[in-house]
């Protein structure tokens, strides 16, 4: 057995798409299987079923799902409830939810319609990233055959009736912020709201909402079928379930896998993915959740398990489980400086220690790359980091400052040798900056 | 940040066609009575489709279309990167992604086939038919390094794999998108480990279950 999952536990049995994405194939797989009898319980019963699966949110921050579920008010005013699903995944590394919404939609659309009568709601719009056009057209078509089959819509077989929608958006990775991706949705630039409100009071045209992630909605269904203990037997306490990982990076066969949460780190990258380029021992570091979390390296990533609760004592976190790895041939300082930029670009400019502190970070670490730097401003950059940390609206200034801490946490060494490597060279003769590189 | 700008030329007027209005209705019909804004993506997006990118009088339609003020259309149409402001490639829109995870597996050698092959980005290239740009992550990470061209992505690429895939657009031919190298969706290359067990895929597991844990019914 390849990992620590055998097959007949997966939740996503077409995530390659090797079968059928359709209607017929994903019933054949057991979707929509037990539907109505799920539906037809209390929302209490459904939200108390995932509080005892111990499911979490699985965007990244992990909340628990039945506790957030049940956030939303017990009755319904006049004000409808939605259910947000948010695909706009748009983080480095991350690209598991693609798979989910081009290989099995239905578990997606059959998740929604569960959360949905757990939120006493009858609306659900999913949020599709704008440059994912195939998964929409796969979506769109998924979404068709529910209708046709009366499992969503007016006057629904399943007893309760839930319209599912779609939206996308405009290539924007803050959308993936749960109060930014309501201002896009209503048609506005990404810009995040300041909480409170929370969506669960008032949230897309003021209505109370839930966002949750694809993967969240997802595995609903699977779970409630086979019972919240199948579920949380897998993992530890905090941390419970199968969960989909992917792998990125200097990587022999990186890929999209689905197996149970509390792996190590290592048997992830050697059972699934092919081994670390040039083997176990030339491994520099992981970024094991997204390009947002700080990197571990080497020797940790011997130990580590895929848990939020490890990763977290580690100063990372297990985020999206989509790990980027790098080998010892990799230029550190330079991948970081990249995913600085990319934060540069992506910042909404809002919040001003976002705005200004983003560009100004990644020009500072372009000088890194290339050592051309003070030693001083080694620590002045991780200063400007901890002031645009936690001083945002949204988490992007944290996301932002995140991988040039753990950066430096750990490879310090390697920028100061640049440094006076740079210095060494600089001044012996004409243009030497310009013939170092 | 990114700052975005209008074209400088822009043409005299815009129509939409009737297919792109018709679409356009299916979006605003999405959603509720009196949130057509929600629309406004989708129907920039397929008026860039129409098009090829967005007009200054092309938002005024939108706008139009959809009973908002000019200027908060401007704002999501130079807000989001996805919209082009000015034209692009005839044949192809080409745009690699450089972020990290890219980045590790070889994405500068791509940004240079195209440096090489078409100029300096965001430009057209000298004969009109590309245009292409560096961009943020796509999402195909475990596929990486990749490009999207014409909105459809292209796997696993190498520098050689890549100006071959750039000169059949050239010649007017359209590459079947997916990984270059032969990978099933993002299965490990050599074929998926898992998910090998027969039994999930019988149909057993479409047949009748009785839901566990539900609660006991009380007589009335």
């Amino acid at each position: 057995m390849t990992g620590i999952l055998a097959d007949k536990d997966r939740i996503f049995l077409n995530i390659y798409g090797q079968r059928d994405w359709g209607l017929e194939g994903a019933k054949a797989r057991g979707a929509w299987n037990g539907t109505k009898d799920i539906v037809s319980q209390t929302p209490e019963w459904i939200c108390d079923q995932m509080k005892a699966s111990g499911l979490r949110g699985r965007g990244g921050a992990g909340f628990a799902t039945g506790l957030k579920w049940t956030f939303m008010p017990k009755v319904q005013s006049e004000r409808p409830h939605y259910l947000l699903v948010n695909a706009d995944e748009s983080e480095p590394g991350a690209c598991k939810d693609r798979d989910i919404l081009r290989n099995d939609p239905h578990l997606l659309i059959e998740g929604c319609v569960i959360a949905c009568k757990a939120m006493r709601s009858h609306q659900a719009y999913i949020y599709i990233r704008g440059e994912y056009v195939h998964e929409r057209e796969r979506l769109t078509a998924a979404i068709k055959q529910a209708y046709e089959a009366k499992l969503i819509g007016k006057g629904s077989i399943l007893g309760y009736d839930v319209d599912v929608g779609l939206q996308h958006g405009g290539g924007a990775y803050i959308c993936g912020d749960e109060t930014a991706l309501m201002e896009s949705f209503e048609g506005k630039k990404g810009q995040p709201r300041l909480k409170p409100p929370f969506p669960a009071g008032a949230g897309i045209y003021g209505c109370p909402t839930t966002v949750n992630n694809v993967e969240t909605i997802a595995v609903v269904g699977t779970i409630l079928r086979r019972g919240a203990d199948w579920f949380a037997q897998f993992g530890t306490e905090k941390s419970t379930g199968t969960k989909l990982f992917a792998g990125s990076g200097h990587l022999n066969k990186p890929c999209v896998v689905e197996d149970a949460v509390g792996i190590s780190v290592k048997q992830l990258i050697e059972d699934h993915f092919g081994g670390v380029r040039g083997g176990w021992g030339n491994l520099k570091a992981v970024i094991p959740g997204g390009i947002s979390v700080r990197m571990i390296p080497a020797e940790e990533a011997e130990v580590a398990l895929m848990t939020y609760e490890d990763l977290q004592a580690r100063g990372s976190g297990l985020g999206t489980g989509t790990m980027i790895v790098f080998d010892k041939d990799a230029d550190l300082v330079k991948a970081i400086a990249r995913a600085s930029y990319f934060y540069k670009h992506e910042s909404c400019g809002q919040c001003t220690p976002c705005r200004e502190g983003t560009g100004w970070m990644w020009r500072v670490m372009e000088r890194m790359v290339t050592g051309e730097a003070e030693m001083s401003e080694i620590d002045m950059l991780l200063d400007v980091a901890s002031q645009v940390e936690g001083h945002t609206i949204c988490g992007l200034g944290d996301a932002a400052a995140w991988p040039i801490q753990g950066l430096f946490r750990h490879f310090r060494h390697e920028v100061e040798d640049r440094i006076t490597q740079y210095r060494a060279r600089k001044g012996s003769y004409a243009g030497a900056s310009i013939a170092a590189e | 940040m990114s700052v975005r700008r209008l074209a400088a030329v822009q043409p005299a007027s815009f129509a939409f066609k009737p297919a792109t209005l018709k679409a356009a209705k299916v979006w605003m019909e999405n959603f509720p009575d009196g949130k057509q804004q929600s629309a406004v993506v989708p129907t920039l997006w397929l008026v860039q489709k129409q098009e090829g990118w967005l007009s200054e009088p092309s938002i005024r339609a939108v706008a139009e279309l959809l009973g908002m003020p000019v200027i908060r259309v401007l704002e999501v149409a130079t807000f989001y990167t996805m919209f082009m402001l000015e034209p692009v490639g005839e044949v192809a829109l080409v745009q690699v992604c450089g972020t990290t995870p890219c980045q590790t597996r070889g994405s500068e050698d791509l940004l240079e086939v195209c440096k090489h092959k078409f100029g300096p980005q965001n430009h057209r290239s000298a004969d009109g038919k590309f245009y292409w740009q560096e961009v943020e992550c796509l999402g195909a990470c475990a596929n990486a390094p990749m490009a999207a061209i014409n909105d459809h992505y292209y796997e696993d690429l190498t520098p050689e794999s890549f100006e071959k895939l750039l000169d059949d657009f050239a010649a007017g031919k359209k590459p079947k998108p997916g990984s270059m190298i032969g990978r099933q969706g993002s299965a490990p290359e050599g074929g998926a480990t898992t998910l090998t067990d027969p039994k999930l895929f019988d149909g057993s597991l479409g047949k009748k279950i009785k839901v566990p844990n539900l609660p006991t019914k009380v007589k009335a």
